[in-house]
């Protein structure tokens, strides 16, 4: 049990969404993978597929028109993952909020087909790539305790 | 107990050389992240790797998959690898040689590629169609330079096909080996996938490709097999064209130091090229690596005629 919790909090793969971000969050999202942040210390790596991932990293304010897209990527996903919200619009949708063109919001999309989903959310716009480390440990940390 | 023995020998070398290509595939993103100046992953992260998809990802079979033949394919091209590795360690180690084992070693390092292809096609995703098919050209461009490589140590080996009789040369040694070693290393890389030629698998443009929709088990199966080619096409090299291993200190020093420079050189050719196209890749290895062998099989041939040794 214990061995399962560490090799699952040592190798957190990440898989990028964007469902409707204006790009600032993205460009901190691959700074984590410069020289000055490198997150593979802790053995995160990008990866191409929702299939080979463990985290979800989400930006973007969660539109209409992206929801049933990140709805279907989060069920493409293999469990056991956790999805990281990365800036103030992947939080509470920032200052779209009352928008016409908004869906749910990035918490409420996972929610409403994984109630049990684990969430993380990074503040921030865009928040800096310490915060996001930050976050990344603080999911490992709660992975210790994760029944698998 | 004479037929237990052989069989022991398969596994202990196979297990042996998973941990040893585990740890390559370390060394291989370590080397990367210093080429990069970064700090890189600690040295358990593959066993780490592979231990979170083993045991704690779920198996997602997509509904449009054939789930026998997604599923079997990593389990056949790991099983072919090991048993490549069994092969050449019992020949390492006992010099037991069976006639034309190296026509069964060629056959059998051609399997995983196959079994990529057919994992992929079975899967039913239009990312790892493309991926297949890239696969397929690739096999068609490396596989005739890296089977005219290969012909040198054969030559020069007085056309002996059995690996037992060619570890007792060294074509590297002289001009056609040195042409023939740099043709199969290049034929190496394409067959590990590795970054100019991992066209079949280019993250950015297919998403993973021919993997794109492995998860769970049979993608560590995948991540094995990788780890376990990184380990056994420089053991294949090193035997046919470098003589091997001696059973002394020096003698394993100094093949861990060529086994280290191979997995350098690997290393070092993928972070310092950008992925090329097919068409390129294809104009690479039949415009330039097949006459280069060719040439390579010529001289072997004139030196193995006229008895002049550093052809």
């Amino acid at each position: 049990m214990a061995l399962k919790n560490w090799a699952l909090r040592k190798s957190l793969w990440v898989y990028h969404v964007n469902t409707g971000a204006c790009n600032n969050c993205d460009i901190e999202v691959v700074e984590l993978l410069t020289p000055r942040y490198d997150i593979e210390r802790f053995g995160m790596i990008l990866v191409g597929s929702p299939r080979h991932a463990d985290v979800l990293a989400v930006t973007g304010s969660c539109t209409r028109q992206s929801q049933p897209r990140l709805q279907e990527i989060y069920r493409q996903t293999a469990k056991p993952c956790v999805v990281l919200a990365i800036g103030s619009c992947a939080g509470a949708q920032g200052i779209f909020a009352e928008s016409y063109h908004m869906g749910a919001g990035v918490d409420n999309a996972i929610r409403a087909i994984d109630p049990n989903a684990i969430i993380l959310y990074v503040p921030g716009c865009p928040p800096k790539p310490e915060a996001m480390i930050s976050a990344a440990v603080k999911a490992m940390e709660l992975l210790k305790e994760v029944k698998i | 107990m004479s037929v237990l023995a052989p069989i022991g020998t398969y596994i202990a070398s196979a297990a042996g050389t998973l941990l040893v290509g585990l740890a390559l595939r370390w060394y291989d993103r370590k080397l990367t992240a210093r080429l990069q100046w970064r700090k890189g992953p600690p040295w358990y992260q593959p066993i780490a790797d592979v231990l979170k998809l083993l045991l704690c990802k779920e198996t997602l079979i997509p509904s449009t998959a054939r789930g026998t033949g997604f599923l079997i394919a990593p389990v056949i091209a790991l099983s072919s690898v090991a048993v490549v590795a069994g092969l050449l360690w019992s020949v390492l180690i006992y010099r037991t040689t069976v006639v034309g084992d190296l026509i069964v070693v060629i056959y059998l390092l051609l399997i995983p590629p196959l079994m990529t292809i057919l994992g992929a096609s079975a899967s039913g995703s239009p990312h790892a169609a493309i991926g297949a098919s890239r696969e397929m050209k690739l096999i068609l461009c490396y596989e005739l330079p890296f089977v005219l490589a290969l012909l040198v140590p054969v030559i020069h080996a007085k056309w002996s096909l059995q690996i037992g009789e060619m570890i007792r040369y060294t074509p590297l040694y002289s001009v056609s080996g040195v042409i023939a070693m740099i043709v199969a290393i290049f034929a190496a890389q394409a067959k590990l996938g590795q970054v100019p030629f991992d066209i079949a698998e280019a993250e950015c443009e297919i998403m993973g490709g021919v993997i794109v929709e492995y998860s769970g088990a049979p993608l560590a199966m995948i991540y094995l097999t990788r780890a376990m080619l990184l380990a056994v096409m420089p053991l294949l090299l090193i035997t046919v064209f470098w003589g091997g291993i001696e059973f002394t200190f020096m003698g394993i020093l100094a093949f861990i130091g060529k086994y280290l420079l191979l997995v350098t050189i690997t290393t070092l050719i993928r972070n310092t090229n950008p992925r090329l196209r097919i068409d390129q890749a294809m104009r690479f290895y039949w415009m330039t690596l097949t006459p280069a062998a060719v040439i390579a099989v010529i001289l072997a041939i004139i030196g193995y005629s006229r008895a002049i040794g550093w052809l």
